[in-house]
């Protein structure tokens, strides 16, 4: 899960990590009030979206008034916004971040992810913050280096050393970077981080530091222990569909292509959009209704696609195995009954219980076209999606 | 005899009296396992379909003698189950649980690091040597005795590439699904390295997806020490980039874990890469038969 921006300050202030004073904003309504609140001639304002690169994009503005703040926060409400990281798409502007402007010293860019390859916690450092990290690891990736931290151990006194050295910073400045880059551990071990990033980290002139962006994710699978992130949860910019499928636990995610897929298993479900594509279609949506869906869930995860107006054709790939191909069958029929179906229907079955599922399908009356492999069925699934007639 | 398990392996099922565990040791039973005993804390002393339950690994393991264990425990509670496993001294744990925290994974990594165990998964489907025991949730039928090793990232996509193998009559001699989250016990290399020394393994199909860079230390391995044919496909060429595709591990991050730098890192390696996923089990068979095998 990704967390906003004024989130994750949030998060980092009951850490007492310091942020800039600043206010996150919904409504245009309270903006007057809110600058003079923070008392701050020259502020800056913050688009809240899931994405970087918004100062690219007019999602970050400075302004030194307050009539100046409601304009451009009235502005910025409500509109949408792409940046270069958000893949074409764009986010609906629902809050924003009214912050003062802090004078800097030096910038720099730290994070704390994940190495899969070592397994470990890996800490990122840069004295090249502010600006796009991903161009200076092209450009210049000698600026970047990372530091492997045991999450037991935590930060060890030599590797602070270390750091401090590679920054080229003060006595004074590398020992505060070690209190924070410490504290920082400590919150992603206790929250459960994928990702924690701040960019830039400023040291302003009277030698603060000040994480002047923070970008967070969460691991979805440390939910049970984190009864905290609920409201976080709840403020995810997500469609009706994906909506939807989280509360039924499908792993969904929405695409530009044509062809609906329902598919089990996650790696199959990748196959299938590769297949699609292979034979010159273009998949709709990724959806894996898992390893053991229920009736309810397969019947959801129709719906989803059913509902989806861009889609020509449906590709159901299933190997049963935990998953019963009849309860599948099920599944289709009850979601159709319910809502109608407008598009050809590829189906393909394989596995447990698929000659009981064949049956129920075959007695529906559903128009179905059956497919033997997963081959004649992309193939088919593809034609259909063309307006072309299978029979 | 195949790698990791054979016909006198004997096993025990962690979390045996929960909907999933319950199910599936009926189904290894059934399948020929020497599924010897449960673990499940505070049902110590009962049975489950006839198969003692005990309530620790530990007195599962000395009452019964198993080396390996399958777990089905709920995910709050399957990083313990397997330190548990592992400070049983049990040589082979075979974890099924899906969507345990990955910060946990990292605490069990290290715990392994203590012992002698080695961890299959988690969030995997388990491991089979066609017609000598099965340990997890793949369907027995659909495998057929004979030389392939099968090495996968992925459940039901692995099932797949099975009965392709199966509809082709080429057998297998053990597959294996290593899992699908960022951080698992047993890497494509790890597997590689067994089945190039196992004697009944003539040929290896490697099955791996986007994200991580597990397929091209993989390729690295391959080129250097593996001498049978290796036959591989990479899930997820279309799948866009910043998006988890179901598995907690498949994302593309920045320009890293493409399907692209992997099928190219393995074609380097002398890998036999297949394009349509559905000329997978055709591919190999085609392979085989040009080697006289």
């Amino acid at each position: 899960m990704k967390v906003y921006e004024f989130q994750a300050k949030d998060i980092l202030k009951t850490y007492s990590i310091c942020v800039p004073r600043g206010k996150v904003i919904s409504q245009a309504d309270d903006v007057q009030k809110l600058y003079n609140e923070i008392g701050c001639n020259r502020c800056v304002v913050k688009a809240q979206i899931h994405a970087g690169g918004r100062g690219k994009s007019g999602g970050i503005q400075f302004v030194n008034s307050s009539e100046e703040a409601v304009a451009c926060i009235s502005n910025m409400l409500g509109s949408k916004l792409s940046t270069y990281q958000t893949n074409q798409e764009s986010f609906e502007i629902k809050h924003v971040l009214l912050e003062e402007v802090v004078e800097i010293q030096k910038e720099f860019y730290l994070a704390i992810t994940i190495d899969r390859s070592i397994q470990s916690l890996l800490l990122i450092v840069s004295a090249g913050g502010g600006v796009d990290i991903e161009e200076i690891a092209k450009k210049t990736p000698e600026k970047i280096f990372k530091e492997p931290v045991d999450m037991f151990f935590g930060l060890l006194p030599f590797q602070s050393r270390r750091i401090a050295e590679r920054l080229t910073i003060s006595a004074d400045a590398s020992k505060k970077l070690s209190g924070l880059i410490k504290k920082l551990i400590h919150i992603f071990v206790n929250k459960d981080c994928s990702l924690l990033e701040i960019n830039p980290l400023a040291l302003t002139t009277d030698n603060k530091l000040v994480v002047l962006d923070a970008k967070m994710e969460i691991d979805d699978n440390a939910f049970f222990r984190h009864p905290e992130f609920e409201q976080i949860a709840e403020s995810q910019d997500l469609s009706p569909n994906e909506t939807l499928a989280k509360k039924y636990r499908l792993s969904y995610i929405n695409l530009d292509g044509d062809i609906g897929c329902l598919v089990n298993g996650a790696g199959l479900a990748m196959a299938t959009m590769d297949i699609i594509k292979h034979y010159g279609g273009e998949p709709a949506n990724f959806l894996d209704v898992g390893g053991d869906a229920s009736l309810e869930r397969v019947e959801q995860a129709f719906k989803i696609i059913l509902s989806d107006k861009k889609v020509k054709s449906i590709f159901i790939n299933i190997f049963g195995g935990i998953m019963k191909c009849d309860v599948i069958a099920e599944g289709i029929i009850s979601a159709v009954k319910e809502v109608g179906i407008h598009t050809p229907l590829v189906v393909r079955l394989e596995g447990t219980n698929v000659d009981l599922a064949r049956k129920i399908l075959g007695e529906s009356g559903l128009k179905i076209i059956s497919a033997r492999d997963m081959k004649d069925a992309a193939e088919f699934a593809v034609k259909a999606s063309k307006g072309e007639y299978i029979n | 005899m195949s790698i990791l398990i054979d016909k006198e392996t004997k096993v025990i099922c962690q979390g045996i009296t929960g909907h999933a565990g319950s199910f599936h040791s009926l189904r290894m039973l059934e399948y020929g396992t020497k599924l010897v005993g449960g673990v499940t804390p505070g049902k110590g002393g009962t049975a489950m379909d006839g198969i003692p339950v005990f309530d620790s690994v530990h007195d599962a393991v000395n009452k019964t003698g198993a080396s390996a264990s399958v777990i089905y425990v709920p995910a709050p509670f399957a990083a313990d189950a397997i330190m548990e496993a592992v400070d049983a001294e049990i040589e082979l744990v075979v974890c099924i649980t899906e969507g345990i925290p990955t910060l946990d994974m990292l605490r069990v990594v290290k715990f392994l690091a203590k012992g002698r165990t080695r961890l299959i998964g988690p969030n995997c489907p388990g491991i089979i040597s066609p017609g000598k025991c099965k340990i997890g949730i793949m369907p027995g039928y659909i495998h057929k005795k004979g030389s392939v090793g099968v090495v996968s990232r992925s459940g039901t996509l692995t099932y797949e590439v099975v009965w392709q193998l199966t509809q082709q009559d080429v057998g297998q001699s053990t597959c294996i699904g290593i899992g699908g989250d960022p951080v698992i016990g047993t890497h494509f290399i790890d597997i590689l390295k067994m089945f190039q020394h196992d004697e009944e393994t003539s040929a290896i199909v490697l099955i791996g997806e986007i994200g991580g860079s597990m397929e091209e230390e993989a390729s690295e391995y391959i080129k250097q020490e593996v001498t049978k044919p290796v036959i591989g496909f990479i899930a997820g060429k279309s799948a866009p980039h910043g998006k988890r595709m179901g598995h907690a591990g498949a994302i593309i991050a920045g320009e890293k874990g493409t399907a692209v730098t992997k099928i190219v890192a393995l074609q380097e390696a002398g890998t036999v890469m297949v394009d349509n996923p559905a000329d997978i089990g055709i591919t190999v068979s085609k392979i085989l038969k040009d080697a006289g095998k």
